[in-house]
């Protein structure tokens, strides 16, 4: 046991000696205060050897991190990080869940090219993701520095703003249901009524041609509240300093907004383009809770990635086709997203 | 004579502002009305027949018989008040998980210092940008070899144990300086010490934003629930309403009356804790 522990004392100087040589002729300041580091580290181990302690202080240490982390990170690794690896191999697999994995390349993605469904879906998210992001941003931004004055009832309105992100997706689309219904409801009432559209001409809002611009409005309504508390938040980032100079130099509310409040939330706005954007890729329910009927079955021209993704793994136990759609909106998310930081990395140089 | 200019110039500012503000109001009448309007049809139609739903020429708001015993109607329709109990339970178990073990968490990535941290904080910040819609369906493969199939823990799994969470908590105690904890170390106070006599009782903001965002999460969660829960007696309020709608699509006013019923509980919610929720988004780096 002592020829041991000399043994590991004598190794652990000569390592320590053999850094601080390191120490001496590195130049870089950076690497030569990791070294130091790791010095300290390896005399600390020494140290408890020494005194007869088990487990050195810096183990411990860890070990109280570690005790920390483990409940949420054991969760979220299981249910998580497993899954996502297994996303990736199922792609380039057949499988239908109960009889053996089949390996298939690239099959899975050679057939997407030829589904119609899919290109249709693709399409689809493409065109809500398009129409969804800007008017959120525009939206939510205009509601924050409306909300950011000194007004009365603010709390009021604040509250009722984020209302509809608050509420249930099943409840909320029912009533949009009716609200929009093509033949009943209250729309399509003063449409006909009031501004004198003729029977014929009124929108069918859930249907055909319109239906991706229904969801994108309602979509807008649902969520721009949430964006809206995001960036009021950083509305109160700004310094009142720079309004008051802005004012003593005479500048417009226009140019207030152009020249200090625009540029300051920038870091904002890109935090709420990437969310909106990875969020909108996620439609689905939306989708089918308002275009799916009685049934929740979509038609070609609403379809989204999500839906075709499900349809595939719970409805034909087509596992492997499955993961290659979701690696398609994987990759989407992924390129938007990279692209987005590339941006933002632009303008702040 | 330049005195009289003054005061005119003066003048048609002070015009302009109050022009400002009324045109503000105006706005933020619009917008609330915009807002609020879905869900005041949805009140009243609630307490209204079919046949009064859609009656436009004359529209009431209130009837003049109010039909409440919808209200009573659901309940019997559908097992609601099953589909109420296990999403009550699911939301407050997944919440009380969430916060719990999110926040201990997060005290490690932010005040503490240990091997790997960088790699560990990694895979979290990596899940982010990751649409759980990618992942779904491995996912169910693995809990249903785990046996989880059609029961209430899958769900609870799912959802607490989150990312967003983690980064959430962290930005927040960021914030908090360190001189805190240290002054505490010196102490000799121990870190969970630290972490529960200290840090939880500044992090109001912070759990409070996260309460809410993982409380409308978890209640108004559809897909995963229609995944995973195929009993009648297992189903979450989002999922049997849904059914309840497919199932009698033309009965308005008892649809309107159980959505309603599904929104009590996280309006309730959000107006208990909207007091701390603008300061959590912006104390906890939410905003960028």
């Amino acid at each position: 046991m002592d020829a041991k522990k000399a043994a590991r004392m004598e190794k652990l100087e000569v390592e320590s000696a053999d850094l601080m040589k390191q120490i001496r002729i590195e130049m870089d300041m950076k690497k030569k205060q990791k070294l130091i580091a790791k010095r300290e580290s390896v005399q600390r181990k020494a140290t408890a050897i020494r005194n007869n302690r088990r487990i050195s202080r810096e183990a411990k240490r860890d070990l109280v991190a570690y005790s920390f982390i483990a409940p949420n990170f054991i969760g979220f690794a299981v249910f998580t990080l497993v899954p996502i690896v297994f996303a990736f191999l199922l792609a380039f697999m057949k499988w239908d869940g109960n009889n053996t994995m089949e390996f298939v390349a690239l099959n899975n993605f050679k057939r997407l090219i030829g589904d119609t469904f899919f290109v249709a879906a693709l399409k689809n998210t493409i065109i809500y993701v398009i129409g969804t992001v800007p008017l959120t941003m525009i939206a939510s931004l205009a509601l924050a520095i409306v909300l950011n004055q000194k007004i009365r009832a603010r709390g009021f309105f604040r509250t009722v703003a984020f209302f509809p992100y608050v509420a249930s997706l099943v409840a909320i689309t029912a009533v949009w249901s009716m609200i929009f219904h093509p033949s009943k409801g209250p729309i399509n009432y003063l449409l006909l009524n009031v501004f004198g559209v003729p029977q014929a001409n009124l929108p069918k809002w859930f249907g055909g041609g319109l239906v991706l611009f229904t969801l994108i409005l309602f979509s807008v309504w649902k969520y721009m509240g949430y964006y809206m508390v995001i960036y009021l938040a950083g509305l109160q980032g700004i310094s009142a300093e720079l309004y008051e100079a802005g004012s003593l130099d005479g500048a417009s509310t226009w140019q207030k907004f152009k020249f200090i409040t625009w540029p300051q939330l920038r870091a904002t706005t890109f935090f709420v383009v990437v969310m909106l954007t990875i969020n909108c890729f996620k439609v689905y329910d939306i989708a089918i809770m308002l275009a799916g009927g009685g049934d929740g079955k979509l038609s070609i021209s609403s379809t989204v990635l999500v839906y075709y993704i499900y349809q595939n793994a719970f409805n034909y136990w087509d596992l492997g086709y499955s993961s290659a759609i979701a690696m398609v909106l994987f990759v989407l998310v992924l390129i938007v997203t990279l692209i987005q930081f590339r941006y933002e990395k632009k303008l702040g140089e | 004579m330049g005195n009289n200019v003054s005061t005119k110039k003066f003048k048609s500012k002070e015009r302009n502002k109050i022009a400002g503000k009324v045109g503000v109001y105006l706005i933020l009448l619009i917008i609330t009305a915009i807002m609020i309007v879905p869900f005041l049809w949805m009140l009243s139609a609630s307490i209204k027949s079919n046949r009064e739903v859609f009656l436009m020429d004359p529209f009431v708001w209130i009837p003049e018989v109010p039909k409440w015993d919808n209200y009573i109607k659901i309940w019997t329709k559908i097992p609601l008040l099953q589909f109420v109990q296990n999403t009550v339970f699911l939301t407050i178990v997944v919440t009380f998980l969430q916060l719990l073990t999110s926040s201990f968490a997060a005290y490690s990535f932010a005040k503490l210092e240990f091997k790997h941290k960088n790699i560990l904080f990694l895979a979290y910040i990596s899940t982010i940008a990751m649409p759980w819609q990618v992942y779904m369906v491995p996912q169910f493969i693995m809990m249903r070899g785990m046996g989880l199939n059609d029961k209430l823990l899958a769900m609870i799994c799912l959802q607490a144990f989150s990312a967003f969470g983690v980064f959430l908590m962290k930005q927040f105690y960021e914030g908090i300086p360190n001189d805190l904890c240290e002054a505490a170390r010196i102490d000799g106070m121990s870190e969970y010490r630290i972490y529960l006599k200290i840090m939880l009782p500044l992090s109001k903001p912070a759990l409070s934003t996260l309460t809410i965002f993982t409380f409308v999460n978890t209640w108004n969660d559809y897909l995963g629930p229609l995944i995973y829960l195929k009993t009648e007696t297992k189903k979450t309020i989002q999922l049997g309403l849904k059914m309840f709608i497919g199932q009698y699509s033309a009965e308005y006013g008892l649809i309107m009356a159980g959505s309603v019923v599904s929104l009590v509980p996280v309006i309730l919610v959000f107006l208990c804790l909207q007091k701390y929720f603008v300061e959590g988004v912006a104390s906890t780096g939410l905003k960028g």
